[in-house]
């Protein structure tokens, strides 16, 4: 089955003045993945999603919607989105909102009560927007942007500012939909928070784009090994005479071993074992997103 | 259509101070009904300004316009601020990704204004027609249905001045300084005429050139109706003054009303479309 494309977007360049926000960004957004946009601040990922959401205008470049059969506000109105701060109105109740929302988009009411109580809202429907906490109401905005069951759900920093408890709430929620198969774009500097629930990056700096596609295969790595033993600096000169190691580091009373091939852990320690080096630590890790990212930063 | 006057209604029925400005406006709309009441009983002089004629066909198609247009500035609130609101609660941005359009968002506001001036008009023809058939001396229907040019002026003008209201609450963001723009605007159309009276033109010409400025153009639609009264121009004619005034509503008015209308709501969508949300 061929993959069905959500977002094209082609050589997106957008200037504020004389600084390049968005530098000539490509990317192809495909259904039932879960995307990650990431990037320091000021990187350029809101202005990318305020790009294709049709608040902000480019300079040059283009983007089109489920492959360009659709006007761009009536693609809006199949996908969800939660730009930075949710934005209500502060004097109408959640279920005025959302039946505002409701007719904006073109859906039934119906199921506003189904997206309130997956939200945990559904107690407080009839508050005012301004009476609700930051993290009710974005939860209120997530609710919001599930109204249509849309083909796609865009997250721009969907937990900042929140507290711990908020943080997590968010992230069951945004599980739980993920889990649905709904095609989700996240974009976030927290790299944890994109690392536990996206299958796919961009990573952006400066609006450009130091890389786009499955998390797995940003770096060619093979992973790396922690170990510790009585004697580091004999394991320290095996290893680096092994063919499949590369760099080797020692701190802290421990040493870490890159891969330049495949290898599992059992492996090396009957190796090491017949050598006669008896480890009292041995972890077999992969780089996080975090690492990954700085090296990546850093090489370009 | 029906969907964006419905979610126009949404947003401003749902507003507290919206709804109290509006509904304050369509009582004011019928107090003008209160002004037959206005009687002055002092020994010999007796005064009933119900008598005096201001309530006869087709009189007070004219008088009711005018004095009602002064009300507008309630509605003008209420719409500066709906426009402006959209932008300190940033729901504009939410409304544009949540699928509308920005030609859409624009629309939703400009039928609503339309509305408003729909109504107000309708209101003010059913408060008229109940009075003059109270009141007036006149009484036939060929009588009662002319002059009804008035109304339409009426409706024009409010259309007009409330789309310069859209204009400003988008182009200046804050719905208080948007309305103080307006006063300045004011001020600023009343200096240009004193200034081109004094130093440039003559007194028709002035009136001509002034003719063409927004505020402007929407006052001369109607045009005061008080020295029409049969008994202010028999004070006048008693002293020697002779009023020589065209009250008629001209078409070319209309047409100048109508582009300025055009052109508000124009620059309204090309300011939109151009900012960066």
């Amino acid at each position: 089955m061929p993959l069905e494309t959500i977002l094209t977007v082609n050589n997106l360049t957008k200037k504020f003045g004389y600084l390049t926000a968005v530098k000539d960004l490509s990317f192809t957004i495909e259904k039932g993945n879960v995307y990650g946009i990431l990037g320091p601040n000021g990187s350029g990922k809101s202005t990318t999603l305020g790009i294709i959401l049709n608040v902000v205008n480019r300079t040059s470049g283009d983007f089109s919607w489920f492959n360009g059969t659709t006007s761009t506000h009536d693609a809006l109105k199949k996908v969800g989105a939660i730009i930075e701060r949710p934005n209500f109105y502060p004097y109408m109740s959640a279920v005025k909102n959302l039946k505002l929302v409701c007719k904006i988009k073109e859906v039934p009411e119906d199921s506003i009560r189904e997206k309130l109580e997956l939200v945990g809202l559904w107690e407080r429907k009839d508050s005012k927007f301004r009476t609700y906490s930051l993290g009710m109401k974005q939860r209120l905005a997530i609710a919001s942007a599930l109204l249509n069951d849309p083909e796609i759900l865009i997250l721009d920093e969907p937990t900042n500012g929140l507290d711990p408890a908020g943080i997590h709430q968010i992230r069951e929620i945004v599980k739980k939909i993920a889990a649905r198969g709904t095609t989700i774009l996240l974009a976030s500097h927290l790299l944890d928070e994109v690392e536990k629930v996206c299958s796919h990056v961009v990573i952006l700096r400066k609006g450009e784009k130091l890389y786009s596609g499955p998390v797995d295969d940003m770096l060619a790595s093979h992973g790396f090994f922690e170990l510790r033993t009585e004697d580091m600096g004999k394991l320290k000169e095996v290893l680096s005479k092994h063919p499949s190691f590369g760099k080797i580091n020692g701190e802290n009373g421990t040493l870490t071993a890159y891969l330049k091939e495949e290898m599992n852990a059992e492996e090396l320690n009957r190796m090491l074992f017949e050598t006669g080096i008896v480890l009292s630590h041995l972890v077999k890790r992969k780089e996080s997103l975090e690492e990954q990212f700085l090296t990546l930063t850093k090489n370009n | 259509m029906v969907r964006l006057l419905q979610i126009e209604f949404i947003k401003l029925w749902n507003n507290r101070a919206s709804k109290i400005l509006i509904t304050s406006y369509f009582v004011l709309l019928t107090s003008i009904a209160l002004i037959a009441a206005i009687k002055f009983d002092i020994g010999p002089v007796q005064f009933h300004l119900a008598d005096q004629g201001i309530f006869n066909f087709p009189y007070i198609w004219h008088f009711n316009t005018f004095v009602t247009a002064i009300f507008k500035l309630f509605l003008a609130i209420v719409i500066v601020s709906m426009m402006a609101n959209e932008y300190s609660n940033k729901t504009i941005k939410q409304n544009l990704i949540d699928g509308l359009s920005k030609k859409e968002f624009i629309l939703s506001k400009f039928l609503t204004v339309v509305s408003f001036a729909a109504i107000s008009t309708v209101f003010v023809f059913v408060v008229s027609m109940i009075l003059g058939l109270v009141y007036s001396d006149y009484n036939e229907l060929s009588i009662i249905f002319s002059d009804l040019e008035f109304l339409v002026a009426f409706f024009v003008k409010l259309v007009g001045f409330f789309s310069f209201c859209l204009f400003l609450g988008i182009f200046v963001k804050r719905s208080a300084f948007a309305l103080g723009f307006l006063i300045l605007w004011q001020i600023f159309e009343g200096f240009v005429r004193g200034m081109l009276r004094w130093k440039v033109l003559g007194s028709d010409s002035t009136d001509a050139v002034m003719g063409f400025f927004p505020l402007n153009s929407m006052f001369n639609l109607i045009k005061e109706p008080f020295t029409r009264l049969s008994a202010v121009q028999n004070v006048a004619s008693q002293i020697g003054e002779d009023f020589e005034l065209n009250y008629h509503v001209h078409w070319y008015e209309i047409v100048i009303v109508l582009g300025w209308t055009a052109i508000f709501v124009y620059l309204s969508y090309a300011l939109l479309k151009k900012r960066d949300l």
